[in-house]
């Protein structure tokens, strides 16, 4: 399963429902998902990518839309 | 061994709805609900200052305790609302409690304020005796200044709470506690001179909600226990969205974590301890442990550990 597929099935599950976010469309500005899916989406990305994310990276725009979420992992080589 | 020994809080009268909030920010009664499980809170009068507030709270919990404020041997006050730079309220309290040398010391770090304080005092009164601890906040004067900004308005409250610490007696042992701080996220909670307060919700709760079950946990694996052993869990009341989440976190049912934030709302430094004086109202429950928690501006957080005499 390639990447955006794997992102796209976690925010499907955060959500609770099937949503379609372009790459580039705010998660949380758009409404898809609130504050508090935030954390979810955290928790659930380290788990689905077998990575830790430290606190320091914890930068909410970091994980704020596909690409974006594209772009940190594979900045840290996921 | 330094003792939980009573907790007292004051409230202001004016009961202010989510309808006249939300009418000054444009949002509805149900949606401050959803978003903060908050339906009011208390605003203080205009005159009342947050040296009233925390020394209403401070005379509640000395009367409980019937301890004479010539007792002792330092106050701390937490507020990150006060009127003025300085000096704090701290020193204007001691006075009004009738004391004319004992130290009196603001700790002005806002939501966290209070956990740092009770920790500090609890290494402290092996020393200096008695200490009582005061969180206080007047956060009207602070969300009502313009403009006034939705995500800010609709959370905060107004109230005090204090807490006895002393070396010799009380009903709970302070087993421990475990402090952090961390100022890379210092500009997403913060509170400039004559400006509104700016906050990023979203960092907040992303934080929070990681470094709260953290700290929490750390300090109960330090004293051999587990989230499950702890009976009640009294935190600050940020919002009942993350405290829910912190409870998920520990795999704790979200009844252990006292909850009145649906009543005064985000009080800030005050909020824990109004929490425990109510909880403390129906009893301190024999050999319980207690799990004090809190995350703030700064950012500061932490938790502490007591248990109940049995």
């Amino acid at each position: 399963m390639d990447k955006r597929t794997k992102i796209n099935e976690i925010l499907n599950e955060i959500a609770g429902k099937a949503i379609s976010p372009a790459a580039d469309e705010s998660l949380f500005d758009s409404g898809l998902l609130d504050s508090f899916a935030l954390a979810d989406l955290v928790s659930v990305i380290e788990k689905a990518f077998d990575c830790k994310i430290p606190d320091a990276d914890l930068n909410p725009r970091k994980f704020d839309s596909i690409e974006r979420i594209e772009s940190y992992l594979e900045d840290h080589g996921k | 061994m330094p003792f939980l020994r009573e907790f007292g809080s004051y409230l202001p009268e004016r009961i202010v709805s989510n309808a006249e909030i939300g009418a000054h920010v444009g949002c509805d009664a149900e949606w401050i609900k959803n978003v903060s499980g908050i339906e009011q809170r208390r605003f203080a009068a205009d005159d009342e200052s947050v040296a009233d507030l925390a020394l209403r709270a401070a005379q509640a919990c000395l009367e409980k305790a019937k301890l004479s404020a010539s007792a002792l041997g330092m106050i701390l006050i937490a507020s990150g609302s006060t009127e003025r730079q300085f000096p704090g309220p701290a020193a204007t309290v001691a006075h009004r409690l009738g004391l004319d040398s004992t130290p009196a010391i603001d700790v002005p770090l806002a939501s966290a304020g209070t956990l740092f304080a009770m920790s500090l005092a609890s290494r402290l009164c092996d020393s200096l005796g008695e200490i009582l601890v005061i969180g206080a906040e007047k956060m009207s004067s602070v969300v009502l200044r313009q403009p006034m900004e939705r995500g800010v308005a609709i959370l905060f409250g107004d109230g005090a709470g204090a807490c006895l610490v002393s070396p010799t007696e009380g009903k709970a042992r302070v087993l421990g506690s475990a402090l952090h701080s961390d100022g890379a996220f210092a500009e997403d909670l913060r509170l400039p001179f004559d400006r509104p307060l700016e906050m990023n919700g979203r960092s907040v709760i992303l934080q929070a909600s990681r470094k709260v079950p953290r700290a929490i946990s750390e300090l109960l694996g330090k004293h051999g226990r587990k989230a499950a052993d702890v009976g009640t869990f009294l935190m600050h009341q940020a919002n009942q969205n993350l405290i829910d989440r912190v409870a998920l976190a520990l795999e704790v049912p979200a009844d252990r974590f006292y909850s009145n934030i649906a009543r005064y709302g985000n009080t800030s430094s005050a909020s824990m301890l109004i929490a425990a004086a109510e909880w403390a109202e129906s009893g301190w429950p024999a050999g319980e442990p207690v799990c004090f928690a809190a995350f703030g501006a700064g950012f500061h957080w932490g938790a502490l550990l007591a248990q109940v005499e049995a």
